[in-house]
């Protein structure tokens, strides 16, 4: 297939080249100083203005006011990319998916109406980059430096993608199914970016291969004409563009499974572990793990001596059992209201009525999953700047 | 300039109409090439929102990753001015 790059950004960023700028309200602080000076908000094609991160691959991350609703709206859902090698629409709009592999029982191809033609599912999933809040980690570590934007919750309508290897058949000995999309690198010698995720997730009920996003056709950036749903793994695993499937008897061992996305071996414990991708030192980031964030009020913001904490809460799919609030320190904690449930692998809303007098106070919010998780203390440090999930204190003034 | 002028070419000749961004990094020794260099796969925006935070051993492994692992065209002598620019320039302050 023939690649272009994307060409991102507006008109205004190109005139103002060069001029400084103060930094978007609201930024994080914990982020570094160059991230801070380099962060504008910006409108891809077909998009709303995103923060971004990176113009050439695209890589935008939405704002905190787009998680105000437990769906994220298609124009407001960020946007990530490693190469710029990307297709136009016209390009991916005569999109076919074939299914082989030397565990299939034979090759098979799907055009887009083939693909509805198989049974319909949907449902509500968070879909996160591995390296969300990475730009908040302390010491700084190499990459693209995300805020807490890097992240949103759709709903996904498409097919099982058990029903699709079904199709071409599934062989004994099958281990991993090997996933390519049709975007790519801008250099041939630069490794194409393919993923794989075990059997047993890619024949799960809930692994999904989906055509709409919240009712209306993938956007053009989140995957046009279809990706993977992993719901509950991080978004590496949710090939966008996907136009390739292979059933491998074999691991996959190319620089973004044996290289990239990894943690260490143990640090994060899993419910299903990746076993034909882990060794000794690490294992592949799979599983999300539980997170929360406020959405109505910025740190450092001024509140009344009576205010109200909004956000949302969300894991890898056991749901969420509690969202609690403190205003101590940590001494004690107090439960929020826990709102609309649109199913386990959804962000969850909460809210809270606090009180507190004139003054400083640091509000903190940590949320416990169904599966008795809970976020951390302290930063679980790793060198790729994966899974931060530290409880979010907010400094407010009460006035 | 003679990778000023590559580099110009590179960004209004890439694709459609639409007007891409373009970012300058500071002035210094050493900025052409890794302008050039860097541009040739993404913008130069990875470089300034990744400051001024790593160590000299850090922007090394960066770049030594972009030329082994991600296949950057570069001769040797051309991967050491860029680590020696984004040092000077991106890295952490010496303490």
């Amino acid at each position: 297939m023939k690649r272009r790059d994307v060409l991102a950004g507006s008109g205004a960023a190109l005139l103002s080249a060069g001029v400084a700028r103060a930094a978007v309200p609201g930024m994080n602080p914990g982020l570094p100083q160059g991230t801070l000076d380099e962060v504008a908000l910006a409108t891809l094609p077909g998009k709303k203005p995103l923060l971004r991160l990176s113009d050439r691959p695209p890589n935008y991350e939405a704002t905190m006011d787009a998680f105000a609703t437990p769906i994220t709206p298609n124009d407001r859902f960020f946007v990530r990319y490693h190469l710029a090698g990307i297709p136009e629409m016209a390009e991916l709009r005569n999109w076919k998916l074939t299914v082989g592999g030397d565990a299939a029982g034979k090759e098979v191809s799907f055009t887009l109406p083939e693909l509805r033609s198989l049974p319909q599912h949907q449902f509500v999933a968070v879909c996160q980059c591995s390296g969300n809040r990475r730009g908040l980690f302390q010491p700084h570590v190499a990459g693209v430096e995300w805020g807490t934007g890097a992240m949103g919750c759709a709903r996904w309508t498409g097919v099982r993608l058990k029903d699709v290897l079904n199709r071409a058949g599934v062989k004994a000995g099958a281990l991993e199914v090997i996933l390519h999309g049709a975007d790519g690198p801008v250099l041939p010698a630069t490794p194409d970016f393919a993923k794989s995720i075990p059997m047993q997730r890619a024949l799960d009920d809930d692994t999904l291969i989906a055509y709409e996003m919240n009712g209306a056709p993938l956007p053009h950036l989140n995957g046009f004409p279809i990706r993977l749903i992993v719901p509950g793994w991080t978004a590496t695993y949710w090939m966008k563009h996907l136009n390739q499937i292979e059933i491998s008897s074999k691991p996959l061992q190319n620089f973004w499974m044996a290289a990239a996305y990894r943690v260490p071996a143990g640090m994060f414990p899993v419910a299903h572990p990746f076993a034909s991708q882990t060794n000794a030192q690490s294992t592949p980031i799979t599983e999300i793990v539980v997170n929360s964030l406020v959405t109505n009020v910025a740190d450092g913001a001024t509140v009344k001596p009576g205010f109200e904490i909004k956000g949302i809460a969300w894991d890898s799919g056991s749901g969420i059992r509690t969202v609690e609030t403190s205003l101590d320190g940590g001494a004690h904690w107090a439960p929020a209201s826990l709102g609309q449930d649109l199913g386990h692998y959804a962000f969850r809303p909460f809210s809270a009525a606090l009180k507190a007098a004139p003054g400083a106070v640091k509000v903190m919010v940590r949320a416990t999953s169904n599966a008795g998780e809970v976020q951390v203390d302290k930063l679980k440090f790793n060198p790729a700047g994966y899974h931060h999930n530290v409880i979010q204190t907010l400094a407010l003034t009460v006035a | 300039m003679i990778f000023r002028t590559i580099l110009v070419a590179l960004v209004f000749t890439a694709g459609p109409a639409l007007a891409q961004q373009v970012v300058e990094l500071k002035p210094g020794p050493g900025q052409d090439v890794a302008s050039v260099r860097c541009a040739a796969c993404h913008s130069l925006n990875y470089i300034r929102m990744n400051s001024p935070f790593l160590s000299p051993d850090g922007w090394k492994a960066e770049v030594g990753k972009m030329r082994k692992v991600f296949g950057a065209p570069m001769e040797d002598a051309e991967e050491a001015t860029i680590i020696s620019y984004l040092v000077a320039n991106y890295g952490a302050p010496a303490k």
